[in-house]
């Protein structure tokens, strides 16, 4: 798509969204490695077209269903960094008051359905979240995110299949970053491109290069409006790749040094677009510098924000099981 | 006084659901065959008709994909689903978005999101359905927190209990014992509800505590009525919701008759009946006059032949075995 074609508000709101995802996570990997940020952390350095050039097309009426590598996803939906730093850290002003964690970050609110713990989990959320658009008559999507992995696993088949078969406003992203932790996309599949599943199912399959976010915005644009306008389902595949381990902590046994440079020095999803911005004169360099510095100044908010904010308490551990005042034990020990 | 009219636990279900329906545009149903057909075993007969194709949505073979979908519908807060599983035994094929994403969203949210959806399913030995259709599993939904479990024994209950349960704003696994889909009680015309975790008594009595669930409760009240022409006065408890659990009802009754029986028709290990004995134990041993009982069947699959399937279930004898044993 020309970046003409693009309001110049949209290419800015971008840059700096990639770039903000971009200080997060690699601030957020330092945390890890102090030991600051516990559990399992699966960062979305390199992706960040992805979430970016779909979630430009996204109000705050629609809805997403995220993975566990979704840190990218949340900050690009609206989410409230403050919040989710405090929540990876596990402190009671998180987002999920310490109950959930890197994994599963969600905000209702803005319509973010979840992180999820278990690949392909959130797959039929999004479905469900499109069925309740369309029996309330409402013109709002849902997108559910999802790794190649994830694009074997039941949840994929059946959710796609549900989708199509009621034609649902919900867009299936695809992102293929190429390993399943250690196993690469040729070992998992025999397909060349998991976007041709969509005619398994009815619906258009598109693969699109993700390290290009206006190609992602391009091919999202399209099959966002056709969901909109209720003509269902499409499945993208976006083609991308992480720049670091599956996991903070990764061996990365399973690829060279050289692959991942290749990657980053070639690949990189800000690199590409800050190209574009400077050539066609959307910004300067002193513009685009700018935003890196509010973003690792908004970062080091956020870090200050969890580091001083309070751990949850012991009442804290039987709270928010369930929603109804009941009468009866819930929670007990015999 | 009005006669109040008899209708099959199947209608009463109906019921419930005809209510919620033409109460709530948000309240939908789901499943396999819930449409034309009228659910396989008959409960959302008419529906389809009264409420259409959009409401009443007969789903493909994809257990995980539409219970999964009635997850995201309602923690979208979008619909208030009840969706139906044909059988409890086809768990295995979904069981993920129960137990790690229905019963816990709204925890690992940190309360910020509610799953108002019911899943309705069926349990039971007794029709020579084999080990893959037959089976009482609610103790595998009970293990898990953050779902709700209702097990009704009578026509009354059961709708009652649907509508509190579809009214709910938790997910609540709602299990019908297909044994029971056939017998009559009185249930009033008008809607009400049962609230979840209240027990009932279903007969009073002084000497012997049976806590019976499902089908297992018209078992042991026909003991009870036995029993009670040689003087034996047995109470049967049936805790109808099994989370939240009454645990005051089940204890006082208890402390009263300081005998304990417990029927159940799930597995015996790490059940809904030990369950029970090891609250008994923990809570009332001081009142009580002799070990507890425990009547489930045996931990085996559960067998086709109609020979060995009448072994498999507890019978009326074994349940008056069992209550003469602890006297
Ligand atoms: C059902 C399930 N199986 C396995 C895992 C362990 N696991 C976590 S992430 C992952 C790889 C997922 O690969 P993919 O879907 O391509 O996403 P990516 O991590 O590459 O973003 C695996 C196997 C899990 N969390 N859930």
């Amino acid at each position: 798509m020309v970046v003409e074609e693009i309001p110049k508000e949209t290419l800015l709101w971008m840059y700096e969204t990639m770039v903000r995802i971009r200080v997060h996570e690699e601030r957020v990997a330092e945390l890890f490695a102090q030991g600051k940020v516990p559990g399992f952390v699966h960062l979305y350095v390199g992706e960040e077209a992805v979430a970016v050039g779909i979630m430009a097309h996204l109000r705050k009426d629609d809805f997403i269903t995220s993975t566990h590598r979704g840190h990218g996803h949340y900050i690009a939906k609206g989410g409230c960094i403050k919040a989710s730093m405090a929540e990876l850290f596990g402190k009671k002003t998180g987002i999920c008051k310490g109950k959930g964690g890197s994994m599963h970050i969600a905000d209702v609110e803005i319509g973010e359905l979840g992180a999820n713990g278990i690949v392909g989990g959130g797959i039929p959320h999004a479905v469900g979240a499109a069925l309740g658009i369309k029996l309330n008559g409402l013109d709002s999507v849902a997108v559910a995110f999802f790794g190649e992995g994830a694009s074997n696993q039941q949840n994929f088949h059946e959710g796609i299949n549900i989708a199509s078969i009621w034609k649902l406003p919900v867009v299936f992203v695809c992102e293929n970053n190429l390993y399943q932790i250690s196993l690469p996309y040729s070992k998992q599949q025999t397909i060349k491109s998991v976007a041709e599943r969509g005619k398994a199912y009815g619906i258009p399959g598109v693969a699109v290069d993700g390290q290009d976010v206006l190609a992602v915005y391009e091919v999202a644009k399209e099959a966002i409006e056709r969901a909109r306008r209720g003509e269902g389902p499409t499945l993208i595949e976006v083609k991308t790749y992480r720049f670091r381990g599956h996991f903070e902590g990764d061996p990365e046994v399973y690829r060279s040094k050289e692959e991942i440079e290749w990657w980053k020095n070639n690949k990189d999803p800000i690199k590409i677009f800050e190209d574009v911005l400077l050539k066609k004169g959307i910004a300067t360099k002193e513009e685009l510098e700018k935003m890196w510095e509010k973003a690792r100044k908004e970062i080091e908010e956020a870090v200050k924000f969890a580091e001083e904010s309070p751990w949850p308490t012991k009442e804290d551990v039987v709270e928010d099981v369930f929603s109804t005042p009941t009468k009866g034990v819930l929670v007990w020990q015999w | 006084m009005a006669v109040v009219r008899e209708i099959t636990f199947a209608e009463a279900l109906n019921e419930a659901l005809d209510y919620e329906m033409s109460k709530d545009e948000k309240v939908i149903v789901m499943g396999e065959d819930v449409g034309v057909y009228g659910g396989i075993f008959g409960v959302t007969k008419g529906l389809y008709e009264k409420y259409g194709s959009e409401r009443v949505k007969d789903t493909p073979i994809a257990e995980s994909g539409f219970i999964g979908t009635a997850v995201g519908a309602a923690a979208a807060g979008l619909l208030r689903p009840v969706v139906e599983l044909m059988f409890i035994d086809f768990l295995g094929v979904a069981y993920d978005q129960i137990y790690n994403q229905a019963a816990k969203i709204r925890y690992m949210f940190g309360g910020k999101a509610k799953i108002p959806m019911v899943l309705r399913t069926t349990c039971g030995a007794g029709f020579a359905a084999a080990a893959q259709h037959s089976q009482s599993l609610h103790a595998l939904f009970i293990h898990v927190p953050g779902l709700k479990v209702v097990m009704p024994s009578t026509p009354y209950d059961a709708k009652g209990l649907l509508i509190s349960s579809i009214e709910d704003d938790d997910p609540v696994v709602f299990i019908e014992h297909k044994g029971l889909y056939g017998i009559k009680g009185p249930v009033p015309e008008e809607p009400y509800s049962i609230p979840l975790g209240e027990a009932d008594i279903k007969k009073e009595g002084k000497d012997v505590t049976i806590v019976a669930t499902a089908a297992m409760v018209h078992k042991s009240l026909e003991v009870a009525k036995k029993l009670e022409e040689e003087g034996i006065s047995v109470e049967v408890v049936d805790p109808r919701t099994l989370v939240p659990l009454d645990v005051d009802t089940i204890l006082n009754s208890i402390k009263k008759t300081g005998r304990l029986v417990v029927v159940d028709e799930g597995y015996p290990r790490c059940g809904f009946a030990t369950d029970i004995a090891a609250l008994a134990v923990s809570k009332a041993f001081d009142a009580l006059k002799a070990p507890v009982k425990i009547i489930t069947p045996p931990a085996t699959p559960v067998p086709f032949s109609p020979a060995l399937e009448k072994e498999w279930i507890p019978s009326s004898e074994k349940i008056e075995k069992a209550v003469r044993d602890v006297l």
